[in-house]
C-alpha cells in the first residue's frame, strides 16, 4: 500500500527561558493508506506534539517528516497552510466550528481557502454533509445543534477536500458515550470507505476501533502494535516498530 | 477566482463581525464618521462659494483693466484714495486717444437715482453712464432691443439699456422696448434690456442698473464725479503689457513725472482672485487639519478595536489556519474588516453631511456635492482603513496556528 507518512527521528524541543524540554525524542514511523491509526499514551507524553506535527500545524525541531510524497519538514508557513488544506482533515474534541456560520458555510469553508468555485463548493460541502447524516441541518448555525451533530459537522468540513488523512483529536471527549459512540461508528464507516484516520486518544474504548494502536511514553515510541481487528483486516501491512533511544 | 473568493468571503466575515458588535464598531467608528463629515461639508462649501465666486467674477472679465483712484483691496488708509484727484473725461480722452495696444476703452460713472415708470417707482437705482464702446469693453450680453450707438452717445441722447431686475419690476407683462422711463425725472427710452447676470460675490446684483450715454449722464447728475477708465485688453496673455502702457499714459495724462508715484488704481480681476485665494487657502488649511486630526483619532480608535477583535477571536483565526487559510488569507481578512468598518463610517459621514449641507446651502452658504468629493471621501476611509487595520491585521496573520487553537 502506498505511504502516506513517514516521519524518521522526529524530534520537537521547547525553550521555555532557559529550560529545554523534548516533547519528541525521536519518532520513526511509518503509516499506509486507508490505514486506521490509534496514537495513545498519557498527557505529556508527546501525542498532542506529534499529532500537530502531522497535522502541519506545527514543525519538528529535527528530523523528517513527509506527507503523500511531499516533504514537510522544509514547508514554510505558506506550504504548511496548502498542505493544511488539501491533505489533512481535522476534527477536534471541541469541533471548532465558526458559531456565526452555519453547517454548510463551515463545511465550504477549506473550500474556499483552496479557491474552489462556488457551485462546485456548495455540491461539495452538501455531499459532505450527506455523508455524515445532517442532510436536514445544513442551514442550521452551532449553537441550534446538538454535540454529536456538531462534531458531524466538524467531520464533514475534515472530509470535504478528500484529504490524504483525516486526524481526530480526542474527537469523542466531549460527547456522551452514547453519541460517542455513534461518533466512532462514522469513524468506522469512512474508514471503510477508504479514507485513512489517525485517532488521537488516551481511551481505550475508542482505540479498541483503531486497527492500529501507537502509543507514547515521555516522547518515545512505546509500543506499535496491529489490533485482532488489524489482522483481520490487514492487507500485508508492513509496519514498522522501531523505538529510538 | 481565488481571490474573489476569499475577499467575499472577508467582507461576509467582516460584515457578520459588525452586526454582533454593532454597538462598540459604530464608537470604533466615531472619528472617521466625524472626519469625513467635516471634509465633505467643507468641500461641499468651498465647492459652493468656489462655483459661486467664478460665476459672479466673470462679471469683472479675465482681460480688462479698471482704472480708478482707488484699489481694489488695498492696504493704504481709505483716506489717502479718497483725497486722490478724481479721474476726469479730459483724463479719458487723453487715455483713449494714447494707449494703442488695447482692444475697446471705455468709462463708466456711477450714481443712485430714482428711476419712475408710470405708477412704479424705484429709489436708489444704480444708474451708469457710459459710452458705446461699453457693450465691447465689458461684454455686456443684450438680451432684447440694442445697445446705444456711437451717435446716441456721442449726442447724449435720452436712451437707456435696463437690467433684467428692472424689466421684472416694471415691464412684467409688457414689452418694455420704446418705453419711456424717468431718472430723476429726466425722460429716457428704453432701447435694450440686458441678461439676468447674478450678484457680485452675492453683495450687490448687477441686474438694477440702468445704463445710459454719459453725456446725458453729466447733463442730469453733472461732471464732479471720478470715472472708471475700462480697458479691454486683445487677450489675457497680453493684459500685462497693456496695463504697463496704461500707467505711463495714466501718468502723462494726470502729469505725474515718469519716476512719481501713481495716484491712481489699475485694478483687474487678479485683486479679487487672490484676496479670495488665500481666505479659501486659510479656510482650506484649517478644515484639513480637523479633519486630519480626526482621522487620525479616528484611525487610532479602529486600529484598538480591531487588536480588541483579533485578541476575541484568536481561537477563530486557529481554526481558519487549520483548516487551510494562509497568512495572507487572515492578513486580508482582518484589512478587510477594518476597511469594511472604516468605510460604513465614511458613509455614514456622508450621510449626514448630505442633509447638513442643504440646510447651509439653503440658509447660509451655497455648497455644492460634486461626486468627487464622495469618491474622495470613501478613498480616504478606505486608506484610514488600511492604515488602522494593517498592525492588527498583521498580528493577526503571524499567530501561530497551535497557540491559536488551544486559546480559550
Amino acid at each position: 500500500m502506498e505511504e502516506i507518512i513517514k516521519t524518521k527521528d522526529v524530534v520537537k524541543l521547547y525553550v521555555m527561558g532557559v529550560e529545554e524540554l523534548y516533547a519528541l525524542k525521536g519518532i520513526t514511523i511509518t503509516i499506509h493508506k486507508n490505514e486506521y491509526v490509534a496514537i495513545m499514551g498519557p498527557s505529556g507524553s508527546g501525542k498532542s506534539t506529534l499529532m500537530n506535527i502531522i497535522g502541519c500545524l506545527d514543525t519538528p525541531t529535527s528530523g523528517y517528516y513527509e506527507l503523500n510524497g511531499q516533504s514537510v519538514s522544509e514547508m514554510d508557513d505558506n506550504e504548511l497552510a496548502i498542505a493544511r488544506n488539501k491533505e489533512i482533515g481535522f476534527v477536534f474534541q471541541t469541533f471548532n466550528l465558526l458559531p456565526r456560520s452555519n453547517a454548510l458555510h463551515n463545511v465550504e469553508l477549506p473550500l474556499i481557502y483552496a479557491g474552489i468555485s462556488k457551485s462546485k463548493r456548495i455540491e461539495q460541502a452538501e455531499d459532505a454533509l450527506v455523508k455524515v447524516g445532517l442532510q436536514d441541518r445544513m442551514h442550521h448555525k452551532p449553537n441550534e445543534l446538538s454535540g454529536g451533530q456538531r462534531q458531524r459537522v466538524a467531520i464533514a468540513r475534515a472530509l470535504v477536500n478528500n484529504p490524504s488523512i483525516i486526524l481526530a483529536d480526542e474527537p469523542t471527549g466531549n460527547l456522551d458515550s452514547k453519541t460517542g459512540d455513534e461518533i466512532m461508528e462514522l469513524f468506522d464507516h469512512l474508514h471503510s470507505q477508504g479514507n485513512t484516520i489517525i485517532l488521537v486518544t488516551h481511551e481505550d474504548f475508542i482505540a479498541e476501533h483503531a486497527h492500529r494502536v501507537i502509543k507514547l511514553r515521555d516522547g518515545l515510541i512505546e509500543s506499535d502494535k496491529i489490533t485482532d481487528k488489524g489482522d483481520n483486516h490487514t492487507k500485508s501491512k508492513s509496519t514498522e516498530i522501531l523505538t529510538n533511544n | 477566482m481565488n481571490f474573489l473568493a476569499e475577499i467575499k468571503e472577508a467582507v461576509v466575515i467582516s460584515l457578520n463581525s459588525i452586526r454582533a458588535n454593532k454597538v462598540r464598531s459604530f464608537l470604533a467608528t466615531l472619528g472617521i464618521v466625524i472626519g469625513i463629515m467635516t471634509v465633505t461639508i467643507l468641500q461641499t462649501a468651498i465647492e459652493g462659494i468656489n462655483r459661486a465666486f467664478e460665476k459672479s467674477i466673470s462679471a469683472v472679465g479675465a482681460d480688462v483693466l479698471y482704472v480708478q483712484k482707488f484699489e481694489w483691496f488695498g492696504k493704504e488708509d481709505w483716506s489717502v484714495y479718497r483725497n486722490r484727484r478724481d479721474i476726469d473725461w479730459q483724463q479719458f480722452e487723453y487715455a483713449l486717444d494714447n494707449i494703442s495696444s488695447a482692444e475697446s476703452v471705455c468709462p463708466t460713472v456711477g450714481s443712485g437715482a430714482t428711476v419712475t415708470y408710470q405708477d412704479f417707482v424705484s429709489e436708489n437705482m444704480p444708474v451708469f453712464g457710459t459710452t458705446d464702446e461699453y457693450q465691447k469693453t465689458l461684454g455686456l450680453e443684450v438680451a432684447e432691443g440694442r445697445f446705444f450707438t456711437k451717435r446716441e452717445s456721442d449726442g447724449g441722447w435720452g436712451v437707456c439699456v435696463i437690467g433684467y431686475d428692472i424689466k421684472d419690476a416694471f415691464f412684467q407683462s409688457v414689452d418694455p422696448i420704446g418705453k419711456v422711463i424717468q431718472i430723476d425725472g429726466h425722460n429716457f427710452k428704453v432701447i435694450g434690456t440686458y441678461d439676468k447676470m447674478g450678484s457680485m460675490l452675492g453683495l450687490f446684483s448687477l441686474d438694477n442698473r440702468v445704463i445710459i450715454p454719459i453725456k446725458s449722464f453729466f447733463k442730469i447728475f453733472g461732471t464732479k464725479r471720478s470715472l472708471t477708465i475700462n480697458i479691454k485688453a486683445t487677450s489675457v496673455d497680453a493684459l500685462e503689457d497693456t496695463k504697463e502702457e496704461v500707467r505711463s499714459v495714466m501718468k502723462r495724462a494726470r502729469k505725474i513725472p515718469i519716476t512719481g508715484k501713481e495716484d491712481f488704481g489699475i485694478n483687474q480681476q487678479e485683486a479679487f482672485k487672490q484676496t479670495y485665494e488665500s481666505l479659501t487657502a486659510l479656510i482650506k488649511t484649517i478644515g484639513t487639519a480637523i479633519t486630519l486630526l480626526s482621522l487620525i483619532v479616528g484611525s487610532i480608535g479602529i486600529a484598538n478595536i480591531m487588536f480588541v477583535s483579533v485578541k476575541e477571536r484568536t481561537k477563530e483565526i486557529g481554526i481558519r489556519k487549520a483548516i487551510g487559510a494562509k497568512r495572507s488569507t487572515i492578513l486580508l481578512q482582518f484589512l478587510i474588516e477594518a476597511v469594511t468598518i472604516c468605510l460604513v463610517g465614511g458613509t455614514l459621514g456622508l450621510l449626514i453631511a448630505f442633509p447638513v449641507s442643504l440646510v447651509i446651502d439653503a440658509f447660509l452658504l451655497p455648497t455644492v456635492m460634486p461626486l468627487w468629493v464622495i469618491v474622495v471621501a470613501l478613498v480616504i476611509s478606505a486608506i484610514a482603513g488600511i492604515v488602522a487595520g494593517f498592525f492588527p491585521a498583521w498580528s493577526a496573520s503571524k499567530l501561530d496556528p497551535v497557540d491559536a487553537l488551544r486559546y480559550e
